[in-house]
């Protein structure tokens, strides 16, 4: 298991290698430059990719090709867009806060970016262990709300607000079960560190790994957190913030060239690191799903598992409509709340029962029934039915 | 005095002093969120991470926010049409100028004469985790009661009025 494992590690060891030749002095912040520099390549790159997959994906959903004209398939496309972006005027509205509309985007990337500083992408490759991590997840996130108001009102345009308005109280809503569906994984491992969290999954009872999303309470958490990361990241099916036919682009209406760029950016990369945190959470980090497939490099794991959440978030764009506000707020507070707290108690009920078939009932049944009567409940009130379309001839 | 500490040592007073000075109000609040964020970073370097990302949760997330929506909400946010400065603004510094006297007055005095450095604690998340559900386990749950009733309280208040059908 020598040559695996020397190729597991291989970013970690020619990380040591090169701070051999470094001085002594010098080495604390050339090894963080060396550990910082990776990210700020790869996940941009992996945006540009998302971009044409997502643009590619959405065609053949709706029946179209998508771009297919620059290089091979038109996957040289994104190229092409950022030097698009790049060499396109920057304008900022004369009556704009040019301090705060110049700051917006800024702020907005910087958070995204500073929340891969706990992500650990691989064996080993985490920038930093922080012994609240997830905590600092969060708190990093939480400034995404800022930088989003921030943008909105400095344009100064009713559409920039409005869009501001509803992307900050959706944001707030959506943290709420967002943080409450992983607080049961916190529970299971008793840590707040995303390296403690993975190496607990990273186990194995013959071929089957000890992910979380193989426990009843587990799996509902990664769904219910999967929703909270799809409206947090402002994305179809909960992109009211940007809704087209409404208020035109959002918070970002006012924003061209370069700075536009930078909120397209900044909006994936916060995708990323949400689908990163769920992988963390819930889908066992780097760890492979089987225990014969561990020859595999961990880093290849992680991206695998990326890359197929950010192929879902593509599919559901596709497929579902726009919800309106107040079935938003109404999923966030009258849906997702009571789950994620049941949710919370099923997993102490699962700690405290002996493992065996009957836990494995009494916590199923516990989310089940419940789910089952709250969606009777909430659907009860409202009259559905088939809608009939008029068109004209 | 590393020149991490002088960083957010800098950051800290330009946040609060901008927050203080500038006229428009939506620029006060960002301004004063420097500053809030200037002390979570002393925080952390002091080894308080757990208070230092709480800090950051809660005002830049949730504080900061709720101010700038309530000024949204109030008042254009233009800027005001008094002047910087209030009429009176030679007798309130003189008042501050006492106040800070005294209090470093009696700061200064109350200071022993020898320098005792106590033992750095190593505080972690789990411990905090522990003397709340241990040790502090009810007022906790007083705490929770006390900010369930607000949030039902405010549900309330917020809900439509319903019109009784005559």
């Amino acid at each position: 298991m020598i040559v695996p494992d020397t190729v597991d590690q291989i970013f970690v060891l020619s990380k040591h290698w090169l701070l051999g030749y470094v001085p002594t002095a010098l080495q604390p912040i050339v090894s963080a430059i060396l550990s910082v520099a990776p990210v700020l390549v790869v996940f941009p790159l992996l945006f540009a990719i998302t971009t044409v997959l997502e643009r590619k994906g959405l065609g053949r959903i709706q029946n179209r090709y998508g771009p297919n004209r620059v290089g091979p398939y038109g996957f040289s496309q994104p190229i092409a867009d950022g030097i698009k972006s790049l060499t396109k005027e920057d304008i900022v509205p004369r009556s704009a806060d040019q301090v705060v509309h110049l700051l917006a985007p800024l702020l907005l990337v910087m958070a995204a970016f500073l929340a891969y500083a706990v992500l650990p992408i691989g064996r080993n490759m985490v920038l930093t262990n922080l012994n609240a991590g997830v905590l600092f997840f969060f708190a990093v996130g939480s400034m995404v709300e800022l930088a989003v108001f921030m943008a909105g009102w400095s344009s100064r345009s009713k559409y920039s607000l409005l869009g501001a308005m509803r992307a900050v109280a959706q944001m707030i809503s959506y943290e709420v079960p967002l943080v409450l569906a992983s607080i049961v994984v916190i529970m299971a491992s008793g840590s707040l560190s995303t390296v403690a969290i993975v190496n607990l999954q990273a186990s194995y009872t013959s071929i089957w790994p000890h992910w979380f999303i193989f426990t009843p309470w587990g799996f509902t958490g990664f769904v219910l957190f999967m929703i909270a990361a799809t409206a947090e990241s402002n994305r179809s099916p909960f992109d009211l913030p940007e809704g087209e036919s409404e208020i035109i682009a959002g918070y970002y209406i006012e924003y061209s060239g370069f700075k536009f760029a930078l909120f397209f950016l900044g909006e994936y990369l916060g995708m990323f690191a949400t689908s990163g945190l769920a992988i963390t959470l819930f889908l066992g980090g780097w760890a492979a799903p089987f225990s014969f497939l561990t020859w595999i490099p961990s880093y290849i794991w992680f991206f695998a598992k990326l890359l197929a959440l950010i192929c879902v978030f593509i599919w559901i764009r596709g497929t579902l409509p726009r919800l309106r506000m107040d079935q938003l707020m109404g999923l966030a507070w009258k849906f997702m709340l009571p789950m994620t707290l049941l949710n919370i108690f099923t997993a102490g009920v699962w700690h405290f029962m002996p493992s065996g078939f009957t836990r494995w009932l009494v916590c199923t049944s516990l989310l089940i029934v419940p789910c089952l009567l709250l969606s009777r409940g909430l659907k009860q009130r409202k009259k559905l039915q088939i809608r009939t379309y008029r068109f004209a001839e | 005095m590393t020149l991490f500490f002088l960083i957010a040592a800098a950051l800290t007073i330009v946040g609060t002093a901008a927050a203080m000075s500038l006229r428009n109000p939506i620029h006060c609040i960002l301004s004063l969120t420097l500053g809030l964020v200037g002390l979570a970073v002393l925080y952390l370097q002091l080894g308080a991470q757990f208070v230092g990302f709480t800090q950051v949760l809660v005002y830049v997330g949730a504080v900061a926010i709720l101010a700038v929506f309530a000024i949204m909400m109030t008042r254009s946010a233009g800027s005001p049409q008094q002047p910087a400065f209030s009429r009176s603004w030679l007798s309130g510094s003189a008042v501050a100028v006492v106040v800070f006297a005294v209090l470093a007055w009696a700061i200064s005095s109350a200071l022993p004469s020898t320098k005792i450095v106590p033992p750095q604690p190593a505080v972690s998340v789990n411990q905090i985790g522990d003397a709340l559900m241990h040790k502090f386990a009810l007022p906790l749950e007083i705490i929770g009661l006390l900010l369930t009733a607000a949030l039902i309280g405010a549900v309330i208040v917020a809900m439509p009025e319903r019109r009784e059908t005559p």
